[in-house]
């Protein structure tokens, strides 16, 4: 069934309307473990629009195996998915800046709140990102150092990559990862694919993850599906390759690709002038970062390389 | 007065972006101003642009005093501005969300990074800022509170009000909040208008600009006397009056404005049938202290906050 969680007048014979899809067992009762996956924060983020549309239709695939329930939030931010609009379309405003968002707020922080309140409860939250349309991200979970200790163990069952454990930032105390997990709610923010973009072996791949997580907490009956060992992994090994001038960037090497320390990982290029950079890895490692946007400016993010030993970790 | 472009960055195919600082008098870096760190803020620059007019004669006249240096910034991101953009050209990432900055980072941390250099040791820092919803506020200052800022130094710039701020998370990568951090006393100036130049909020802010500096001794010159008695407010004084309703905004009451309780603020009008929705009164006996001005409104949308008790 489709529920509605928020809905605000837009000026002009419209609703800004947030729905979400809720797929449960007919004819349950009492308290049902309950998972819910979230996505469009961010509306230039398409890649987990299909993992929504393929998750209810797995399920709708073998309801029986449903064992609890699953909410599905497809768009957050819907006026943003719909106009390709990164933030809140109107007032340019980051919705993922304004958790956990305010009652007596306007349209965006009202919103956040009551999008809140409606997951609270759930036993897991999955908000899946789909980096912007500059950079290309491998399937990762990412998890600050604070909540580490219980979210690592939920992450190593998605099926991801890579599980990167960041600095705490205050900044990012106004997520609504951040948010849910102050409250109860361990939440897992997926990183994967690009802006504008649906990668499908993307979205299956997590798919896996989440059936499998369905399975632990008790919401799926199927068999949990297996998944790939992840790297767990600190800032301290992630090198970062911010681009030392201006151009295009032209890479010469695939994404999740082993590179080497002083290996050409692609070239800046610049067609007026001629001119010509290349850009070398700066460490043995793997590529999980890779810029997909050519324009560079001079610090425009074109890799991130997870070192060696880590990977071998 | 000396020119400098403090910093540069350059383009595939447009013009280098050049911030360009102007600098008065020389010694203790005693006053930083910044103008618009956003495209929008057009109205930010050209306030900056008149303190630059003013020092200058300020300057010849011989009103600066010795061993201060002032320092103004009127416009960083006009390569945002150029192209009619309020945040960064390519990647649409806010400079004033970026502070400190980090000088291996983004090119939006890099830039943050360049300026915070220049301008995180002065006494005294000023950022003409803007706010994310359209509307106007009757003119104030604002500071984090951060418990060591001093409120009373606010009163100096004779604007109604000092508003003082507790900081929200995303706060913390503002420039003021920076500022404060690194112990420049921080102040925020709000002025009527962002990307619309209101002649009069220019004259009164680059006065009370000026008057703040002659209260601080960093210039001679007070011939702009002690302006309007300030009154230091916190936010929870400040009453939000949402829209019940969306559609077209007839506003009735201006910043500055005394209402009453139950006094009609406005209205929202059917957009398509033209009757009203709703008129909104004040619950409140106070001091408008912003009023939205876009002729559409959300629901929900903040139309008025008022100062109670003003």
């Amino acid at each position: 069934m489709i529920l509605p969680v928020v809905s605000v007048n837009l000026p002009v014979d419209e609703q800004m309307r947030v729905c979400k899809r809720r797929l449960m067992p007919e004819g349950a009762s009492g308290r049902l473990p309950r998972i819910s996956i979230v996505t469009g924060t961010h509306g230039d983020e398409l890649e987990g629009q299909y993992v929504c549309y393929e998750l209810a239709r797995r399920i709708e695939a073998q309801p029986r195996l449903l064992t609890g329930i699953v909410d599905i939030y497809p768009a957050l931010n819907p006026l943003g998915v719909d106009s390709i609009t990164r933030g809140v379309p109107g007032f340019d405003l980051d919705m993922n800046r304004i958790f956990p968002g305010s009652e007596d707020g306007a349209m965006a922080e009202y919103a956040a709140a009551h999008i809140t309140q409606d997951i609270l409860g759930s036993d897991v939250c999955i908000d899946v990102h789909a980096s912007n349309i500059f950079l290309r991200e491998i399937p990762q979970v990412r998890v600050s150092e604070t909540t580490a200790k219980t979210l690592v163990p939920l992450a190593r069952e998605l099926n991801c990559d890579f599980i990167w454990v960041h600095a705490s930032a205050t900044v990012l105390e106004s997520t609504l990862a951040h948010t849910l997990n102050m409250r109860g709610v361990p939440t897992l923010v997926v990183e994967m694919g690009v802006g504008m973009r649906i990668t499908r072996e993307y979205g299956d791949q997590l798919l896996a993850g989440i059936f499998r997580l369905m399975h632990r907490l008790g919401i799926w009956a199927g068999e949990a599906p297996q998944v790939r060992t992840p790297i767990v992994s600190t800032d301290g090994k992630v090198a970062f390759l911010n681009a030392p001038t201006l151009g295009m960037f032209v890479p010469r090497v695939m994404h999740w690709e082993d590179v080497h320390a002083g290996e050409v990982i692609g070239d800046i290029l610049n067609p007026l002038t001629g001119e010509g950079t290349e850009i070398a890895s700066p460490c043995d490692g793997v590529l999980f970062t890779l810029r997909e946007y050519p324009l560079v400016y001079e610090g425009s993010l074109l890799a991130r390389v997870l070192a060696r030993e880590e990977v071998r970790a | 007065m000396k020119k400098d472009v403090l910093f540069s960055l350059k383009s595939l195919y447009r013009d280098d972006l050049r911030v360009t600082g102007y600098r008065f008098g020389s010694g203790e870096p005693a006053a930083c101003i910044v103008g618009a760190l956003r495209g929008n803020e057009i109205h930010q620059m050209a306030v900056a642009a008149q303190i630059v007019h003013a020092l200058r004669g300020i300057e010849a006249q011989g009103g600066l005093v010795p061993g201060k240096e002032i320092l103004v910034i009127p416009s960083v991101n006009h390569f945002s501005m150029n192209i009619g953009k309020r945040f960064w050209s390519l990647d649409n990432t806010d400079i004033n969300r970026m502070f400190p900055g980090y000088d291996q980072g983004e090119t939006t941390q890099r830039i943050a990074a360049k300026l915070f250099e220049v301008v995180k040791n002065y006494r005294l820092g000023m950022q003409f800022a803007s706010f994310y919803m359209p509307g106007d506020f009757l003119p104030h200052v604002k500071m984090m509170d951060l418990g060591y800022q001093e409120p009373s130094l606010g009163c100096a710039f004779g604007l109604p009000y000092v508003l003082l701020r507790n900081p929200r998370p995303y706060d913390t990568t503002t420039l003021n909040y920076n500022w404060q951090v690194w112990e420049t006393q921080a102040f925020s100036v709000y002025i009527t208008g962002t990307e619309e130049i209101d002649e009069r909020s220019t004259r009164e802010s680059v006065e009370a600009v000026l008057r703040f500096l002659s209260a601080q001794g960093v210039i001679r010159e007070n011939a702009w006397g002690p302006g309007e008695h300030s009154r230091i407010v916190t936010e929870s004084e400040l009453v939000s009056v949402p829209a019940p309703a969306a559609g077209l905004y007839r506003r009735f009451y201006h910043p500055g404005d005394r209402v009453r309780e139950g006094q009609a603020l406005c209205e929202i009008v059917h957009p398509l049938e033209g009757n009203v929705l709703a008129r909104v009164t004040s619950p409140v006996d106070g001091r408008v202290f912003f009023a939205h001005h876009s002729p559409l409104v959300k629901e929900r949308g903040v139309v008025y906050k008022i100062i109670t008790g003003a």
